[in-house]
Formats: C-alpha cells, structure tokens, sequence
C-alpha cells in the first residue's frame, strides 16, 4: 500500500485507546474507524488486527459479514432506503427506482463525485411511517418518489453545513 | 447522590414524586423516531421557546417534557396536556403559539388540533377515550409517552425500580424466580420460553461468573416495539436486567442494540449512568452487596444476530453465525459461560411483575399466554403504531378495533405475524385469538410482534418473495440447507413473478422447505420456508394464476400486469400525469387522460394515487391481443 493512500492515524489512536486490546472490542473499534473515516481503510485494519491481536483475515472476515462496514470509500450524503415490509408494501420499490433513475446509481454504490451513496436497509422501525427515506440524519416519513429532489437538496445542503 | 437503604429508596421515590406533582401540568411532546421524523423536535422547541416568553402569563409552572413514543405513530407529531390529558395530533411549530395561549393559560381545548375518529366522525379531545389507547393494556410499554427518558426521577415517580427494591430488599432469588413462574412469564422475543425455566437452569449451572443479556436486536422488519421501549423507557429494561441477574447470580450483563437505532443506544447510555450515580446499577446496589453492571454493545447490522448464540458470537467480537443447540446458553453462552439471554420486552415486564406481583399478571391472557404483549401494528391500516394487549386478544378487535379497518377501506387479505419466520394469516382466521400456540397452529408465529396487515394490492407470491430475499441477505452461509435453500426457491419466486413459472414449481418449492425445515442450524433457517408454506397454504390459487395464466390477481407483479384509465370514471384531475415518473400518461386538466403502454413500468403510482378510482389494472398478455407492442 503506498503512503499517498495511508489514512491518517490520529483518530485511529484515539479509537483504539479507548477500549481494551482484545477480540471482544473488534466491532465496537470498527464501528468508531468507520464513523470516523466513512469507511474501512485497509492499512487501519491493519493496525486495528495487529494492536489487538487477531489475525487480518478475521478482521476482514468481520468487516464483511456485517452490513454497517463498508470497505469502499463512502459519500459525503449516505440515502438510506428502508425495504422493511411495511415500507415494500407501501411502495418502497419504487423509491429506489426513482434514485436509480435520478442518480445513476444502484443501492450500495457512491455517485462518481462521491456526494451520494444509496443504500437499502432492513428496517429501521419507523414502519408506522413507511416508506421511509433517511437522508444523512433526517428521516422522511411517508416518502414519495415525486419529492426526492427537495429530501435530497436538504441532505447536500446539511453536508455543506 | 447513591441510595443505600432501604429508606433512602423511599425518601428517594418521595422526593421525585414530590417533584413531579409540583409540575402538575406538563406539555408532552413525543419525540420517538416516528414523531421526529415528522418533525417533533421543531414542535418541542417551539413550545418552550414560547411557554418563556408567555412566562409572565402562564399560570402555574409548565414544562414541556420530550418522551418517547406514544405509539400512535401515524397521527404524529403528538402532543399531551397534563393534568388534563388532551391530546393533539399533527401538530405543526406555528400552533406552538395558539396552544400556549389558549390551551394551557386558557384551558380551552383547540378542536382543530383534537383526533377525529374516522369511524365516527367525531372529534375525541381525551387521550384516554381515543379508540386506540382506550383498548389497550400497557405493561412493558407502562410508562412510554408518560416519562422523560432522560431523567430517572421523572421514571421513578411513575414507578421506576419499586420492582427492583422489593425483590433486593425482601426476597430471595430463588422467591424471585417463583415470581415469575407464578406470573407465566414466556419469552416476548417470539419463541416464548418460559422465563422462569431459563433463569432457573442458569442459577443451576456451575462457575461463579455468569452473564445476564438483553436483545435488542430488533430485525424482524414491520416491528419496532423494543425501539420504543429501549427510547421511550430504557429504566424499565435496566430494571428488569438487575432483577435477572440478581435471582441467577450474574454480575455482568450486555444490551446488544442494533446499529440502526441511534436514539435508543444515546437514551439508555445516559439511563444507564443516571442509575448507576444513584446506585441502581453497579458495586453494592441499593446497599444491598449485590453487584452488577450493564455494557452496552451496538450491533453490526446482521438480521442473524438477533439468535442467540449468533448474538453472543457477536458479542465476543465475531462473525455472528449461530451454533447448534444442544449445549443450552444458560450452561454455556457467552465466552462459554452461564448465561441468560431475554428480549428487551421480557425484561421491561419483569420490573412490573415484580411490583405487582405475579398472579396479577397470569390474570391476563389465555391458558398458556399469559399477560400482554406489544404489537406494531403497521402496513395498509388507518391506525398505525405501537400497541399492547392482553393475550388472547383477537385479529379483528387488533385490527378493525384499535386499527380502524384497512386504509381507503379495501378488502383486507392477511395479516402478517412473526417476521421472515412467519407467515400470513387470511380473512378466514380473522377470530383467530393471538397468543403463542394459536398463531403457530395457523403456521405463522408470535416473533417478535410486527403486524403487517395486507390489502387486495398485495400479492402473496411477491410477499413470499419479499421475504426469501431479505433471509437470502442475511443468511450467514454457515449452514448448507438455509444458505443454498434460499437461494435456490428465490430463483423459483424470481420465474413466477416474471410469469416464467412451471408446472411442478409448487412442488419443487414444497420439497425444498421441507428439506430447510429438517437440516438447517438454527432457527433462521428453520423457519424460513413460513412465509412460503403459510401463502401456499391459504392463497394457493394465487400460485396457480402466476404459473397458468401468466396472470397476477393482485395486479401488482410488474411483468405480468398493465394499467389503464376507465373513460367514464377519469375526472381529468391531472393527479396521475404528476407522479408517473416516466412521463408514459399524457392528457390536460379535465379531460380524459391516457397510460401509454410502450413507455409504462408498471409501478403502479397513477392507481396509489387516483381520487376517481379510474385506474384499473389487467394481465399484461392481454396487451398482445390488443395488438399493442
């Protein structure tokens, strides 16, 4: 791995000190790499494996068996989807259509310029307002295809924040 | 300040009874997620920001208080006078103004505000004479909407950890276990073990360190009631798990809550520490020498760790893939040590059970289902939320009775129990009394109380598919038959809903969820073929349409249905011409308007939203007959 792709260590160091070196605070610590760098760099699981004493191929194995990792950087604007069941049957498809169409993207892909990546999640619980879109932070309840446009200039606009 | 008396606690519960009558009248503003996704955050704001400058005005001291869910979701952003108990629903910032003037310094009620039952037409004022809470038993779910979860002597006041003195201060734990036994306390997780079995083999089992575990891992999608309880009321689960740990002698415990609820993991952090600076929680609990404290672990965002022993792996910091089950948790669990692993509603009723006692509890429910149990009830039903009843309570008073009927008043079909493990149960058993067996025997199951009711719009094979999707996702791949079982009926549901099905699919689907059933690890794989089996069962003929007549009764397979416009019932509103998100419908304002079949996906927006009902769909093949490309 060349040094001009090195992630910067300091908020690793920070993560890593505040929880005990062992395999039991595996997920906890990539949970806090993944808040602070919006994904899994290689070289930080590097160091995530050797400081705590598990082998790289595990921490990769756990990096991506969970859904809340991504090991590609994400966008600055993550769309989240809910395909929950309440929100499939109230025409969840067709939201995610509608950003496949606006976008160019596919849930689990980043716009080239990096400012958006869709995702579909599996219930976030808010099924009494289905469908929902989650745009960074803010939730949008009964979320209608015809209004992505204004839900997504909210989301950039609360990024330029 | 830390409680270490039996005295101190009821100095302590005086104190913050004290403080709570003193602000008799409180404006509640429900911030669970529902209700800030609607935007509550902005009313709660705006209500105190002009409750301070009325100041002068306001009559006696006011607050406005956040809580958590008030269940009634779907009519948020809801707020509650007390004393007065009126509740108001959708409310917007700019009544913030109206409702302090008028409401809580004029004591008028504002009727535009007040809920409307659609069934009567009426405007109900009255929190507790609106349809929706009148009928319903709140146990786990007691003190949500009525507590600031943030503030412990706000839950203390309600009744907060008197569970928790009385079985420290005055009995043993094996009195604390017969308790729950009396109570017939069974798991709310879905599977509905008792409780008192499991704690007491784990008492029995030998080592000195045990573990005491709360799932909150809520994944079955459609429910969300240990959201809520973990927002709304995270003292009531913290009670329950120092109750646990005490009667089977565990020190440590975890709440593994899932990634996907960040307000449930802030408010419990913080109900966690408030506990442990009074001295709920942590070394010598209430004085009494007994130690125990809680961790709280966020999940990675894998529906297989809601099992159990998937769980406890991932908690140990592994890959969640569950274990066979012969050697039981409660002998070999976390790290291989005793432990005793219960969903975040098993432990919220264990505090009230011990306050009130367990043969209060066993009087509600059925025969083997005793007490309550919280429901969300959700999908095409005019009333959606979060519900408690008592067991034995019947589909249709859950559904016409607190529901209100199916939204737009269509033909209800099924209703959807359980989760990816259950199934869909018809119009036929709408008398069907819930508890555990019943809804077993109907091949569905309890889970974990997401109640997704199905209208004439939806199609039971794409539902069968739906789920075989999801649990194609989440399988974890350890096991053969759940991991290439899925698999292999997904890319069968795949035909029949393109109307690429064969004859003899029914059957190849048949033996593969028998296969599943017999060889799969765990539960997830298990019960994975009851969505398909339970559809199977009851909509059989929906199958049969899909592979015989190319055709999707639903009208909502998109492969197999198109739309049109009925001449004589389109009103010209231009509605559908606005959401058709390929511009296939064309036609001016009051006039007849067209769906162009070349350009039409199929998606089905036009009918959702046409007020004249003059969209009306029919087998795509038909299209060939007319002539149409």
């Amino acid at each position: 791995m060349s040094a001009a792709h090195a992630a910067d260590p300091k908020p690793l160091e920070a993560i890593l000190g505040a929880y005990p070196a062992e395999e039991a605070s595996l997920i906890q610590i990539l949970q806090d790499v993944h808040r602070a760098y919006n994904y899994l760099p290689c070289d930080v699981l590097a160091t995530v494996a050797k400081t705590l004493g598990v082998p790289l191929a595990k921490v990769y194995s756990v990096g991506t068996f969970y859904k809340a990792f991504s090991l590609q950087p994400q966008g600055r604007t993550i769309v989240k989807v809910c395909t929950g069941t309440a929100c499939h049957i109230r025409g969840a498809a067709q939201l995610v259509d509608e950003l496949q169409r606006k976008l160019g993207i596919k849930p689990g892909e980043t716009t080239p310029d990096m400012g958006f990546t869709v995702k579909t999640v599996n219930c976030v619980g808010a099924c009494a307002m289905a469908p929902v879109l989650i745009v960074g932070e803010t939730y949008h309840g009964n979320a209608k295809a015809a209004k992505l446009d204004t839900y997504l200039a909210a989301g950039e606009a609360d990024d330029a924040d | 300040m830390r409680i270490e008396s039996e005295q101190a606690f009821q100095r302590f519960v005086a104190q913050a009874r004290k403080r709570s009558s003193a602000r008799s009248r409180e404006v509640l503003v429900c911030c669970g997620t529902g209700c800030l996704a609607n935007g509550s955050a902005k009313v709660a704001e705006a209500l105190a920001a002009e409750l301070a400058k009325r100041g002068s005005d306001v009559p006696v001291a006011t607050f406005t208080k956040r809580t958590g869910c008030h269940g009634f979701c779907e009519r948020g952003p809801l707020v509650v006078l007390q004393p007065q108990g009126v509740l108001y629903t959708r409310v917007k910032p700019r009544d913030a103004a109206e409702i302090v003037e008028k409401s809580v310094i004029g004591g008028e009620v504002i009727s535009r505000l007040v809920y409307k039952d659609p069934a009567s037409g009426q405007r109900i004022p009255g929190y507790a004479e609106v349809p929706f809470y009148q009928r319903q038993t709140r146990v786990a779910m007691r003190n949500i909407g009525r507590i600031d979860p943030a503030d412990i002597e706000d839950a203390v006041a309600h009744g907060a950890y008197a569970g928790l003195a009385k079985a420290l201060f005055t009995m043993t734990p094996e009195q604390v276990i017969e308790e729950i036994e009396v109570a017939g306390l069974r798991g709310r997780g879905g599977a509905g073990f008792p409780t008192a079995r499991k704690w007491r083999s784990c008492r029995a089992a030998t080592g000195d360190r045990k573990f005491v575990v709360c799932n909150g891992d809520e994944g079955d999608p459609g429910a969300f009631k240990d959201r809520s309880i973990m927002e709304g009321d995270p003292h009531s689960v913290i009670e329950g798990m120092v109750i646990g740990a005490y009667a089977v002698g565990a020190h440590e415990g975890f709440i593994y809550v899932r990634d996907e609820y960040p307000l449930a993991v802030v408010h419990l952090t913080l109900a966690l520490e408030q506990a442990r600076a009074r001295g709920l929680l942590g070394a010598n609990i209430l004085g009494t020498g007994f130690d125990f404290d809680i961790r709280i672990s966020r999940g990675g965002g894998a529906f297989v760790c809601g099992e159990s022993s998937a769980l406890m792996r991932s908690l140990e910091g592994k890959v969640g893939e569950p274990r066979a089950k012969y050697v039981h948790a409660t002998e070999r669990g976390l790290f291989d040590l005793p432990t005793v692993l219960n969903n975040v509603e098993t432990w919220a009723d264990v505090g009230a059970i011990l306050a009130r006692g367990g043969a209060w509890f066993a009087s509600m429910g059925t025969a083997k289902s005793k007490g309550t149990k919280a429901f969300s009830l959700v999908g095409k039903v005019k009333n959606t939320g979060l519900i408690e009843l008592p067991m034995g309570t019947t589909l249709r008073e859950i559904i016409y009775g607190i529901g209100g009927g199916v939204l737009g008043d269509r033909p209800f079909k099924a209703v959807q129990t359980g989760g990816p493990s259950g199934g869909c149960v018809p119009e036929s058993l709408l008398d069907l009394p819930v508890d555990y067996e019943k809804l077993t025997e109907a091949g569905s199951m309890m889970g974990s109380g997401g109640m997704i009711v199905m209208d004439d719009r939806t199609c039971m094979v794409e539902v069968a598919r739906y789920f075989l999707q999801f649990l194609t996702e989440e399988s974890c791949g350890k096991c053969i038959p759940c991991r290439e079982g899925l698999h292999q009926m997904l890319a069968i549901f795949e035909d029949l809903v393109a109307g690429r099905g064969k004859s003899g699919d029914i059957e190849k689907i048949e033996r593969l969820a028998r296969g599943m059933q017999l060889g799969s690890l765990c539960e997830l794989g298990k019960s994975a073929p009851n969505p398909v089996l339970s559809t199977l069962r009851y909509f059989r003929s929906e199958y049969e349409a899909h592979i015989e007549r190319r055709a999707c009764p639903a009208g909502i397979c998109r492969e197999l249905t198109a739309y049109e416009i009925v001449e004589t019932a389109c009103n010209g509103c231009h509605a559908c011409f606005k959401v058709c998100p390929v511009g296939a419908i064309t036609g001016k304002i009051k006039e007849l308007h067209v769906i162009h079949h070349d350009t039409c996906i199929s998606c089905g927006a036009c009918f959702d939203v046409c007020p004249t009902q003059a969209i009306r769909t029919f087998p795509k093949k038909e299209l060939a007959e007319r002539g149409v490309a």
